[in-house]
C-alpha cells in the first residue's frame, strides 16, 4: 500500500505530471494531443476539460469498481471485474454528457470556449487509461491516491499538449523540410518530448 | 448466477445513467418562456430549448436554411442583437469581418435560452409556406428529373426569375429542407417547376426523385438574391453548370416573354454528352429571340460521341464568347469551382462585381 501521507499524496501527484507522464510514457491520448495542439488557447481549454473529466470520472469509478466490481465488493458478491471496461467507459460517456449539460446551462461562456472539444473528450483513451491503470493491483491505490494521480494525469495531459502548442507556433517559422511538414514534424518533436520527460524518471517512480 | 449479477449491474448502471441524463436534460436544458422581438414589433413568447431556426419556423417564418439546419450552408444569416449568446467557432467560417461586427449570426446555430431581440429582412417575412401536388414528373437526363408542382394552398406564388423554394422532405424534425431552384418563368404563378440531379443517399433529390404524379409536396418560398435588371439594354450573361440550368430557364422565359429582342448569351457546361439538358428548347428560343446565343460546352466529351458544339470548361467558352461593353448583368449557378473560375473571366471582361449574382450548390 503505497504511502497516504500529505508526502506520500504529493509524490503521487508529482509522478503523474512530470515522470509518468500519462501522454509522453503511455502515448494515451494521442489523437486529440495531435489534433488540438495547432493553437495554444484552444489546447488549454482542452486540457482543463481533460483534467477534471479524468479526475471526476476515475473518483467515481474508483467507487464503482471497488464498491460493485471486485469479489469481496460490499454491493455485490460476484467477481464482476470482466465488466470492468465496458463499466468505466459507460460511465465516463454518460459523465461527460452530464457536464456538458452542467456547463451549458450554468457556464455559457466555458461551454462556449471548450466548443466541440467537450463531447470528444469522450473518446479520449488518457481518460480510459488513468481509470484502468487506477485499479492495476500493483499500485493498491486508495481513494486518495487515486483523486491524485487521475489529477496528475489530467494535469500532465494539459502540460504536454501545452508544450506542443507552444512548440508548433514556432514551427510556423521554422524550415522544416517538406515530407516532414504537419504530422511527421509533431510526432518526432513528441518523441523528443518523450525522451526529454524520461530524464524526470529518477526522481520518483509510480 | 456471475451472469445474472453481470447483467443486473449493467442494466442498472446503464438505467440509472440514462435517468440521471433525462432528469438532468429535463430541469437543466429548461429554459422557460423566452422573448422574441423582431423588427422592433411586439415581442411573442416561445419555450426556450429549441434553435433559433425550429422556433421561427413554428411561427411561420421561414428563414432559407439549404442544409436543414446542419450548419453546413451558412444561408440562415439574420441579425441578433441581444440574447444570441457568443458567436461560435461553427458559426464564423460562413461569416465575414463585417457581418460579425454587424451582429450577423447563424439562425440554425442559436439555441433559444433567453428573451432574444432580432433583425429579420423584411423579403423573409413574405416568405410563405405552400402546398402543392406533383402533375407532372419526367426524367430529362440520366440522373435528372423535371418536377412540375401545381399549388394548392396559396393559390398563388410571386417570384423574381432566378429565386428558389425550399422543399420540405418528410423526416423526424420539422425543419429538414432542401433548396431547388424554380426553373418555370414567374409569369406562371399556379405552377412551378424544379429540375433535380440525383445525389446517391441526397435527401432531397432521392425524396423529388420518387415523388409521383398526385403525391402532395410542401414548400417555402421564395428566396434568393437574384435581381433581374429589367432595363432592356443591359445585356445578360447567364451561366450554368449541371443543375444550375434551373434559375437559367426561368430567367431566358421571361426574357423571352416580355423582352424577346433583348442581347442574352447563355453558357451551359457538363461534363459529357448524356449530361445535356434542355438543348432543343434553347435552340427554339433562339428561333424567336434574335439576340439570344446558346453555348453549350463539354468538359470530357468520349471520343466516340457525335457531340459537335464546344468543348472545354464553361468559364473558357465565357472567355471567348463575351466581348464589348455597355451594361452587362451576370446570373451564375453551378458547382463553387465553377462559379470561381467565371468569377475572374467576368472581373477580366470588366462586367461590374455588384451586377454578377452567384448561387453555389
Amino acid at each position: 500500500m503505497p504511502d497516504s501521507s500529505i508526502g506520500g499524496v504529493a509524490v503521487i501527484l508529482l509522478a503523474a505530471i512530470l515522470t509518468n507522464n500519462i501522454l509522453l510514457s503511455k502515448f494515451l491520448g494521442m489523437c486529440s494531443f495531435i489534433a488540438i495542439s495547432r493553437d495554444l488557447r484552444t489546447a488549454w481549454g482542452m486540457g482543463l476539460a481533460v483534467t477534471f473529466v479524468t479526475f471526476t470520472t476515475a473518483v467515481l469509478n474508483y467507487g464503482i469498481y471497488y464498491g460493485v466490481l471486485v469479489s469481496d465488493a460490499p454491493l455485490c458478491a460476484a467477481d464482476l471485474t470482466y465488466l470492468t471496461f465496458l463499466v468505466l467507459i459507460m460511465v465516463i460517456a454518460g459523465f461527460v454528457q452530464l457536464v456538458e449539460m452542467i456547463i451549458e446551462r450554468f457556464s455559457s461562456v466555458l461551454y462556449y470556449k471548450l466548443g466541440v472539444f467537450l463531447p470528444l473528450i469522450t473518446v479520449n483513451c488518457a481518460i480510459l487509461g488513468v481509470n484502468l491503470l487506477m485499479i492495476d493491483p500493483d499500485r493498491q491505490f486508495g481513494l486518495v491516491q487515486t483523486a491524485a494521480y487521475a489529477l496528475g494525469s489530467g494535469m500532465g495531459w494539459l502540460l504536454a499538449i501545452c508544450l506542443m502548442a507552444g512548440l508548433r507556433r514556432r514551427l510556423e517559422y521554422a524550415d522544416v523540410p517538406k515530407p516532414l511538414q504537419g504530422l511527421g514534424i509533431t510526432l518526432l518533436i513528441t518523441g523528443l518530448m518523450a525522451m526529454a520527460f524520461m530524464g524526470f524518471t529518477g526522481m520518483v517512480d509510480i | 448466477m456471475i451472469y445474472f449479477y453481470a447483467l443486473i449491474v449493467l442494466s442498472s448502471l446503464g438505467g440509472g445513467l440514462a435517468v440521471l441524463l433525462l432528469i438532468a436534460d429535463r430541469f437543466l436544458a429548461d429554459y422557460g418562456p423566452c422573448k422574441i422581438s423582431i423588427n422592433d414589433e411586439e415581442p411573442f413568447i416561445v419555450e426556450g430549448g429549441c434553435t433559433l431556426l425550429d422556433v421561427l419556423y413554428e411561427q411561420k417564418i421561414f428563414i432559407p436554411s439549404a442544409c436543414g439546419g446542419q450548419g453546413t450552408c451558412g444561408f440562415c444569416k439574420i441579425k441578433v442583437f441581444d440574447g444570441g449568446g457568443p458567436v461560435l467557432p461553427t458559426e464564423t467560417p460562413y461569416l465575414s469581418k463585417s457581418e460579425l461586427a454587424d451582429s450577423t449570426r447563424l439562425t440554425c446555430r442559436i439555441k433559444v435560452k433567453q428573451d432574444i431581440v432580432l433583425h429579420i429582412r423584411p423579403e423573409y417575412l413574405d416568405v410563405q409556406e405552400f402546398r402543392s401536388t406533383v402533375i407532372a414528373a419526367q426524367m430529362v437526363t440520366h440522373d435528372t428529373r423535371q418536377v412540375v408542382l401545381k399549388l394548392i394552398e396559396p393559390q398563388e406564388i410571386d417570384f423574381r426569375p432566378g429565386q428558389y423554394i425550399q422543399i420540405q422532405v418528410p423526416s423526424s424534425a420539422a425543419t429538414t429542407f432542401r433548396a431547388y431552384s424554380i426553373s418555370s418563368p414567374p409569369s406562371s404563378k399556379d405552377e412551378v417547376e424544379l429540375v433535380i440531379r440525383l445525389i446517391p443517399n441526397g435527401l432531397g433529390s432521392t425524396y423529388l426523385h420518387k415523388v409521383q404524379v398526385g403525391q402532395e409536396v410542401t414548400f417555402t418560398g421564395p428566396y434568393g438574391e437574384f435581381v433581374l435588371d429589367e432595363d432592356v439594354e443591359t445585356e445578360l450573361i447567364c451561366v450554368g453548370g449541371g443543375c444550375g440550368i434551373a434559375p437559367m430557364r426561368s430567367i431566358i422565359r421571361y426574357i423571352c416573354e416580355v423582352s424577346p429582342q433583348r442581347k442574352c448569351k447563355l453558357f451551359y457546361g457538363v461534363r459529357t454528352m448524356k449530361d445535356v439538358m434542355y438543348l432543343d428548347e434553347f435552340q427554339q428560343l433562339a428561333d424567336r429571340m434574335s439576340n439570344f446565343e446558346v453555348h453549350y460546352a463539354l468538359s470530357n466529351p468520349k471520343h466516340s460521341s457525335p457531340w459537335q458544339g464546344e468543348t472545354g470548361f464553361i468559364h473558357e467558352s465565357v472567355a471567348n464568347h463575351v466581348n464589348g461593353k455597355g451594361n452587362r448583368q451576370a446570373f451564375l449557378c453551378g458547382p463553387p469551382l465553377m462559379i470561381e473560375a467565371t468569377m475572374k473571366v467576368l472581373e477580366e471582361k470588366a462586367v461590374p462585381k455588384e451586377s454578377t449574382f452567384y448561387d453555389e450548390f
